[in-house]
This record gives C-alpha cells, structure tokens and sequence, in this order.
C-alpha cells in the first residue's frame, strides 16, 4: 500500500495569511477599507499642494490692492467666442460712481485677459531655488486683473492663492506639533510602563491633571502672554509648542495601555528567556505589535492639532498676519455684516473640514486594521 | 422503549462569513432521555457547541440553522413539538424555563455589573412569576441545593467575588432555576482543576438523580464522559460520526477516530517509557474540508480508494450510529 | 471606595493649585507690566499718568516684586473673597465678570445634559441596528460633528441662519431682554435662546461618545455574558439594555469626566463667534489688555468649574461600576 498521499502544499490564503508579517496583515486589512483608502488619498493630494502651493497659486498671496477689494469668485471661461479654447477671465475697469465720486472696480465682460499655463507671475523660492513659474498666470494683465477662482479679501487679495498657501502652513504645523505629541507621548508612555512604580503613578496623574484642565483659556493665555514683536517664524514655533505641550497625555496613554498588555504576552516572555536584551525586546519585538495604533492615534491627533491651530489663529491669539493659515482665513469671515457682503470668504472652512474628516477616516480605517479586535 | 425527551433529526448549522461558508454543525442525530446524560466528545472545533446553541437557537451572526429536527416533550405532556418551528417568542418560553444552559467560562458568562443572586432571580421572575423577595429567597435556597456555602451572604455578592469552582456552581444553580427538565452543560469543567471537577461532576449526577434531570454534557476529555455519560457521541467537522452507550463503545468503538481517541487517553497500565499514541495530523480548517470522508487524511485504517471519494452513511439506528465504510456503506 | 473619593479629591484640589500658578504665570510672562499698556491706553485716549500716579499703580498690584510674592498677594486676597479689581475697567472684578460666569456654567451644562442625552440613545441604537439606515444616518451627523470644530460649525449655522432666514442669530438674550433685571420672563427669555449654542457646542463632544458607546457596545454584543442572558429566555430588547449597555457604559462614563473641561473649553470659542454675553469674549479681551486680575481670576474660575465637574463625573463613573466601589480597580 502507498499510504496516505501527501497533498502539495497549496499557497492558499490561509497559509498567506499565517505567514505574513504584522505591518503586511495590518496593510492588507487597511486596503478593505474603502473610505480610509480615499483619505489616504485626499491626504497625500492635500499635502502635495502643500508642497507646491507657490506653484498652483495665481497671485501673489500678499500683494494687496484696495481696486479689487471684496470681488466675487470668478469663473474661467475656456472656450473663446469663436470656439477655440482659450481660456481667459474678465478684466477690471474703474467706474466713478456719480454718488459718491468714488471709483468703483467692477468687472468688464468686454475685456479678456488671456490664461497661459507654466507662465511667470511673481517669484518664489522652492526646495531653495529660485524661480516665478506657476500653473496658471495671467497674460499681460493690467493692475487689479487676476484670476480670481475664489474671490478676493477686503485687501483686494485672491482667496485662492492664500488658501493654498495656508494650506501648507496649517498642515504643517499639524505634522511638527503631532511630531512632538508623539516623542513626549512615546517617552512618557513609555518610561511609565517600563519602570511603573513611582515614576508611572506620577505620569499618570500628572496625565490626568493635564487632561482635566481647559485647556482654551490656558492655550489663549500662552499665546497672548507671547511678546508683540516676536517674528512670525517665531510665533509659529511657539504656537506649535503649546499645543504640543498639552496634547501629548492620549498618545501616551495609548502607548502605556498597549505596553503594558504587551509586556504580558508569551512572546515577551519567550523572548526573555531567549536571552533577548531589554531594549531588542522593546523595539524588535514589541514595537511592531503596536506601531500601527500608534500610526493610528498620530492620524487622529493631526486633526486635533489643526484644529487648535486654526481655532487659536481664528481668534487673533496664534499665528499673526502676515503669516497665512486657515485660521487666519477665516478671521476675515467672521462677523455676519462680513459675511453678507462677501459669503466665499468662508471658504477657508472647506479645507479645514476636509482634511478633518480625511484624516479621521484614515485614523480609524488604520485603527481598525491595526487591531480589529482591540 | 422509552420516548426520548429531546429528539435532534438532521440538525444542520451553517455560518456564512465573508470568507465563505462553515458547515458547523453538519446533520447531527441525537436523542436525549430522562434521568440519563448523553456525552457530545470531540476536538475543539468539532461543532459541539454549536450544536447546543442550535438546538436552543441561539446560534450568532452569521450563523444559522438551515435544517433539521428537534422534538421536544413539553412538561405539561401533549405530542412532541419541533423547537425549530417555534416562534421567537414561544422559543423564549423553552430557554431557561425548560432547557437550561451551562456555560464553559463562569467568569465571563456571568456579567460583572449585577449580582448572583439579581442573575438567577431574572429567570425566576422571568418564567415563574414571583415577586422579588419570593425570587429572592428561591435563589437563595438554589445556592444551598448547589453547594454553595452561606448561601444568604453569597446572593449579594458579585460574581468576581466568588473562586472558579464556586462561580461554576452558580452557573449550574442559574440554570437550574425554573426546574428545567433538560440541561446542556458545555464544557462545565474544563476551566477547572481536578479537585473541583469532581465535586462539579458529582454535583451534577446528584441533581440528575434526583430529578430525573436529562444532561447533555459537552466535553472533550473521554476521563468525564466515562464518569458520567450514560450514551455517547462522538463528533467530528459537524457529524455524529459514532454513536452508542458508553459502556458498548468503550468496549468496542467501532469508528477508527473513536479508536484513536481512546488510545490516546494516557492510562497507568501502560508500559512505562512508551510514546503515547497520538492522531496523525490536525483539524483540517474549515474552508479547506477533506473531500470524501472528511477524516481519512488522519485516518489509520483508510480504505484508500473508497474514502478519499465518497461520503460514508450512517448505519445504524439512531442512539447506535457510525458513519463509517468499514461498517457499510460501500457499494 | 473612601479612597478612590479622596485620591480624586486631592488630585482636584493639587489640578486647581497648578491652574491658579499657571493662569498667574500666564499674566505675568509678557515682558513690560500693566501699568505701561493701561497708561499707554490712558494716553492714546487723551488722559495722561504722571510718574507718581503711575508708582502708585505699581504698588497697589505689588507689580515689580517678585513673582511669589505677587501670587501670594493675589492668593490670599481671593480667598477672602477679593478678586481684586479689573485695571481696564476700574470696577471689581466680580462686578465686570458678574453673570458671565454663570451663564457660561449653565451653557457648559446645557451641552452636557444634551450630550448625554443624545449620545447614549443613539449609540445604543447604532450598535444594534448596524448598517441599517439609520445607523448610516447618525454616522453621518456624526462625522459632521468630529470633522466641523464647534466654532467654524457656528459660524456656518450663523451665515445660513442669516441668510435663509435673515434671523441674526446668537446672544442668549434678545435685545430688550439682554440689560433688563432677573425675571420670569428673562429666564424664559433664557430658556428659548439656550439650545441653539448649546447644540453646537455639544455636537462635537456628542459625536465622540456616539462613536465610543457604539464601538463599545459593538464589542460587548459578541461576549458570552449575552448568550447567557438569551439562553435564560430573555427578551432581545432586555437582554441588550440590562447586560451589554451597562458594561459599555463604563467606558462611556469614564470619557464623560473629561467631557466638561471640553466644552467649558469650547464655550469660550463659541461664545466669541455667537457674541455671546459669556465669559469667553472677556477672556480674550482681558488677556490682549493684560488686565492681570482679570484674566487671572476667570481662568481660576473656569478651572474651578472643570475640576468640580471633572470629580463630580468621577463620582458617576464609581456609581456605575460595582468594581470601583470594592475597590477592585
């Protein structure tokens, strides 16, 4: 008699599944969810045109010039009267109002100015060379003329432009603030689930200070108590500082919490009883465990930062002009007479809102992926 | 020939997960009597619980009962009714009230937040109507009947309060609270050390005989069906694949799994120093079922052309089944 | 029991003494003092200081002294109920801060019980009717409330109130009310203008709990306790509400201790954006001003509030778990 046959090791999906490490299960799982992926999408374009934010803005995000004032969004219009697609916007011309002998700036549909992509507009320095090339400029315009997709300020300013550009400054802020939450938060999470004791009750109930303190009239008071004649540079460090300052308790409770579960498991154990030094253990076998919640709590703690960020700049107490960020933004709508006169100053509220819900998204999908049962 | 008190025809429960379908518990034909206990063995994954579960139809999501019998004698007598044609609500009245279950896991099948005695009195007020001190005082008096000492003290307290064996005690007295004439025990003493297994066991067979309890007792160590089941089946991926009295099948196992389960069982009369048997190979998992008999890739006496291809039958009656070609079945 | 009470309440008490350092601290960090931005303000309005006068200020606040001394000074005098004066609006300060203070408790409040209120039904229901409808619906909402912070969300609900009702919305009070002495028709006054804020100000905190209720309980549907209570013969409804609900409810409890801090927190931002007459704008004001006693003592305030709603949750968390209360944390 042959015996048994042997059947062919099949590479089935379950033995994929029993052979691959965590970060590839975790990616795997991540890559079900449907929402999170296109987070994970909006993410990376949003920080793209951080990057290139010079390059995708039309005019000069400083620049002010009282004609164009208050001017509502402005369409492209592609195709020229005869057909042929030319992109081009409307002109400005200037109108004393027989009222009040003011010149009014007003938009002249009898005037075309010409779009040319990739052509020089003002200059600006990227990656530290110099250059002046944009998507989008105008050809020839004459002053005031601009492509003014999302209307202007009261300075006469092109939303979009300064939307970009804030974008890159309020996203970045988030990144180095949640950079320092998460050192202060792996350290002191850490250091409190290794030595536990003395040391870990006194994190924790400092924790626990921390987080049971209201913490807007303290970030409004550190930013008021910052000197006026600071640079803007400065100012943004120290912003970010702040709120890293207080923000930093979750991730270490998330980073304690698992560490200690950690420290329980067999494989620990195994490890220890192979001979593994204290700091191989820590970071070769029980990092990977639970380096993806802590990728996950980073992507939910990017929104809070970009909250705080924007809510503090909002009410004068953070960044200052001529710094550019959402929040800035915003504190130009922020009274009703405003607003009635020039409703798409709100739109500095859609970015903020969508790379909120992106990164909230992209915070669970990557939560659930990292542990669906925890 | 005594009327069996639960009688399961067919029972077929299948989970359809997004990774594919799981025939848990696969055609299981098994009667129950009065006053004596059927043992349901296996390895774990064999479907023992689920089987349980079905016949008291709380299987979970994504489970669900495709087919099958369970006749059932009601207490206030009348013809047998199929539990699985129930309605929700007339199925409600049968747990608890008329099939008790005991749970594997005291600790985490009790909840923490309520006391013993609030969780076996909710029964009682549940099915029998009483009032709160009359419940009261019932659960009390099930604590004395189970063993528990100072029972009036205990009732307050909250199940983390209470050691392993005690909390399995309770277990057993929350199932028995509305005077159940059927009891399903999975797995009662798995959790347990030996000491306490005993005393649980011998709980138990003291409740049985008293009451003419029927105990179908899940497990998986053969040491507790030998003490205490009075008939036997044997499961393996979701099939009765052998059926009998404990006495007939310890003595003769005619299913060579049987066979090698009892040769695995360590014994003192074995001669020192040798291997102890095992069963080659492991469950295979549940996407990845064997074609044909679905144990003869670890099967010792396969017949090899006729097992790996076709399905066995059962012969037999039911109470005195194998699936099994060595015993028939084969054209 | 008796210690976990007090470990809380001693940990309050030492979190009160660290706000009261720190809101000092805050007032005391930018370089040059009050007295030079209140006689600077002094000037830009016409009147001036003489340098007497001006000395005078300076020790009445102690100003020039060191830090300690000063906090001591500001300390003791509060704790015999002497907040000090403002120095921008030359009254005291509990007659500037006045019923701010309680306004702003009674909208933190509001929020809280809304908070409460809507997050525990509806994270229940969600749970238990996963995918349905419904439960995409309230997902929705509740993203709206995560993703939109609570002062960008009143400032869209003021723009749209504006602009498709042409209402001005926001202030607790409608104009005739708003100088008017306490009354009947005041509170009501109060009353009607109340959930419109407090709304607001709690969907953010809502959304949070709605998620963690129902991930909680998502989890807790699957333990073996639940099959156990099915097996007894227990209704669906009543086997969800008794069992898992109570064990989900700890977490849930134990994340609304520091639910109060935020939206005490987030009534200042929204109070600023909805003009409302709450301590929030008086903050920022005080602060630009640095109006020392002023922004000190409604910080102090505020971190009073927390502390005490902060413990009195933690009261309720111990309430709603039988293991706190053997002392079996």
């Amino acid at each position: 008699m042959f015996g048994m046959f042997r059947r062919k090791p099949a590479v089935n999906e379950a033995e994929r599944h029993a052979t691959a490490t965590q970060l590839q299960l975790t990616w795997w799982r991540f890559r079900r969810h449907k929402l999170a992926m296109v987070s994970l999408v909006v993410v990376a374009l949003f920080y793209l045109i951080a990057i290139g934010a010079d390059f995708l803005a039309t005019t000069d995000p400083h620049a002010t010039d009282a004609r164009t004032s208050y001017i509502a969004p402005q369409g492209i219009h592609w195709f020229d009267d005869d057909g042929s697609l030319r992109p081009h916007v409307y002109g400005i011309k200037g109108v004393r109002d027989l009222k009040t002998f003011k010149v009014v700036y007003t938009i002249d549909p009898s005037r075309k100015v010409y779009i040319e992509f990739f052509g020089r507009g003002y200059s600006y320095s990227f990656l530290g060379m110099e250059t002046d090339r944009h998507l989008m400029v105008l050809k020839d315009p004459q002053r005031g003329e601009g492509i003014y997709l999302l209307g202007t300020d009261l300075l006469g300013r092109d939303l979009f432009s300064r939307l970009v550009v804030a974008t890159r400054v309020s996203l970045t802020i988030g990144l180095i603030g949640v950079s320092l939450s998460l050192f202060l938060g792996v350290l002191l999470g850490g250091v409190s689930a290794v030595y536990g004791g003395i040391v870990d009750t006194v994190i924790q109930r400092a924790i626990e200070v921390i987080r049971s303190m209201p913490t807007i009239p303290l970030w409004l008071g550190l930013a008021a108590a910052l000197p006026n004649d600071w640079s803007v540079m400065q100012v943004y460090f120290a912003i970010t500082i702040i709120i890293s300052l207080l923000a930093w308790t979750d991730l270490a409770r998330v980073v304690r919490g698992k560490f200690l579960a950690l420290r329980e498991e067999d494989f620990v154990l195994a490890a220890e009883l192979a001979g593994a030094s204290q700091g191989r253990i820590i970071f070769h076998h029980m990092l990977p465990s639970f380096a993806s919640h802590i990728i996950a709590a980073v992507s939910l703690a990017l929104p809070a930062m970009i909250i705080s960020e924007t809510s503090l700049s909002f009410l004068g107490l953070g960044l200052r002009p001529p710094a550019i960020s959402w929040g800035i933004l915003l504190q130009d709508a922020q009274n009703i007479q405003t607003l009635a006169l020039a409703p798409w100053l709100l739109v500095a509220a859609v970015p903020v809102i969508l790379v909120i819900l992106a990164f909230n998204f992209l915070g669970d999908g990557l939560r659930d992926a990292a542990d669906p049962y925890g | 020939m005594v009327e069996p008190i639960l009688s399961v025809r067919g029972l077929t429960t299948h989970f359809f997960g997004v990774e594919g379908v799981t025939r848990a518990v696969d055609g299981v034909d098994l009667d129950v009597f009065e006053g004596r206990t059927l043992g349901i063995v296996g390895e774990s994954g064999c479907g023992k619980s689920v089987t349980a579960r079905s016949i008291l139809r709380i299987v979970d999501r994504p489970g669900r009962i495709v087919s099958g019998q369970t006749m059932f004698r009601r207490a206030e007598g009348g013809p047998a009714i199929d539990l699985l044609q129930l309605s929700e609500a007339e199925m409600r009245q049968v747990r608890g009230r008329e099939i008790g279950l005991v749970f594997q896991e005291p600790m985490a099948s009790f909840s923490q937040h309520y006391t013993i005695g609030n969780q076996i009195s909710e029964a009682v007020r549940l099915h029998m109507k009483l009032d709160k001190r009359a419940a009261h005082d019932r659960a009390i008096e099930l604590l004395d009947m189970v063993g528990v000492p100072q029972p009036s003290r205990r009732v307050d307290e909250y199940p983390f309060q209470l050691s392993g064996g005690l909390r399995q005690r309770v277990m057993i007295a929350m199932a028995l609270a509305c005077d159940p004439r059927v009891v399903i025990a999975d797995e009662p003493t798995t959790a347990l050390d030996v000491t306490t297994q005993a005393q649980i066991l011998d709980l138990l067979r003291d409740l049985q005989e008293k009451r003419g309890l029927a105990i179908i007792l899940i497990t998986h160590d053969m040491g507790v069906i030998a003490e205490m089941a009075h008939d036997v089946a044997v499961m393996y991926l979701g099939r009765a694949v052998e059926t009998g009295t404990v006495k007939d099948m310890f003595a003769a196992p005619r299913h060579p799994y049987t066979r090698a389960l009892l040769r695995s069982i360590p014994t003192v009369l074995a001669k020192p120093r040798t291997r102890l048997p095992t069963i080659a190979g492991s469950i295979p998992h549940p996407f990845d079922r064997p074609k044909g008999c679905p144990y003869h890739p670890r099967c010792a006496e396969i017949i090899t052309g006729t097992c790996e291809a076709q399905e066995p039958p059962v012969t037999g009656a039911v109470g005195a089944q194998v699936r099994c070609f060595l015993h028939g079945g084969r054209a | 029991m008796i210690a976990f009470i007090t470990r809380r309440l001693l940990l309050g008490l030492f979190t009160l003494f660290l706000i009261s350092v720190l809101s000092f601290l805050i007032i005391q960090l930018p370089p040059g003092d009050f007295v030079d931005a209140y006689i600077a303000q002094l000037a830009a309005s016409g009147s001036a200081v003489s340098a007497a006068e001006a000395e005078g200020l300076r020790q009445l606040y102690g100003l020039g002294q060191p830090f300690y001394v000063q906090y001591w000074k500001w300390i003791s005098r509060i704790l015999v109920g002497d907040f000090g004066e403002s120095m921008e609006w030359r009254r005291p300060v509990t007659e500037v801060i006045g019923d701010r203070i309680w306004l702003t408790l009674l909208l933190s409040f509001a929020a809280l019980v809304i908070t409460w209120g809507l997050a525990l039904p509806i994270g229940i229901f969600s749970a238990v009717r996963q995918y349905s409808f419904a439960d995409y619906a309230f997902t929705l909402v509740g993203f709206i409330g995560i993703a939109v912070p609570n002062f960008l969300l009143a400032l869209i609900v003021m723009y749209l109130a504006f602009r498709f009702f042409g209402a001005s919305v926001g202030g607790l009070f409608s104009a005739e009310m708003a100088l008017a002495p306490w009354s009947v028709e005041k509170v009501w006054d109060l009353i009607k203008h109340l959930p419109l804020p407090a709304i607001i100000l709690a969907l953010g905190g809502t959304a949070q709990l709605i998620r963690i209720m129902r991930a909680n309980l998502l989890d807790e549907l699957r333990r073996p306790y639940v099959v156990t209570a099915r097996a007894k013969g227990l209704s669906e409804r009543r086997t969800i509400l008794k069992y898992p609900v109570r064990a989900a409810l700890n977490p849930f409890a134990s994340n609304i201790a520091y639910l109060f801090p935020y939206l005490v927190s987030g009534s200042i931002i929204v109070s600023i954006v909805l003009g409302l007459p709450t301590v929030g704008p008086l903050l920022v004001k005080a602060l630009i001003a640095q109006d020392m006693f002023l922004a000190g003592t409604i910080v102090l305030l505020l971190g009073v509030m927390t502390v005490i709603g902060t413990f009195i949750s933690d009261l309720v968390l111990m309430w709603v778990e039988p293991r706190l209360r053997h002392q079996m944390d």
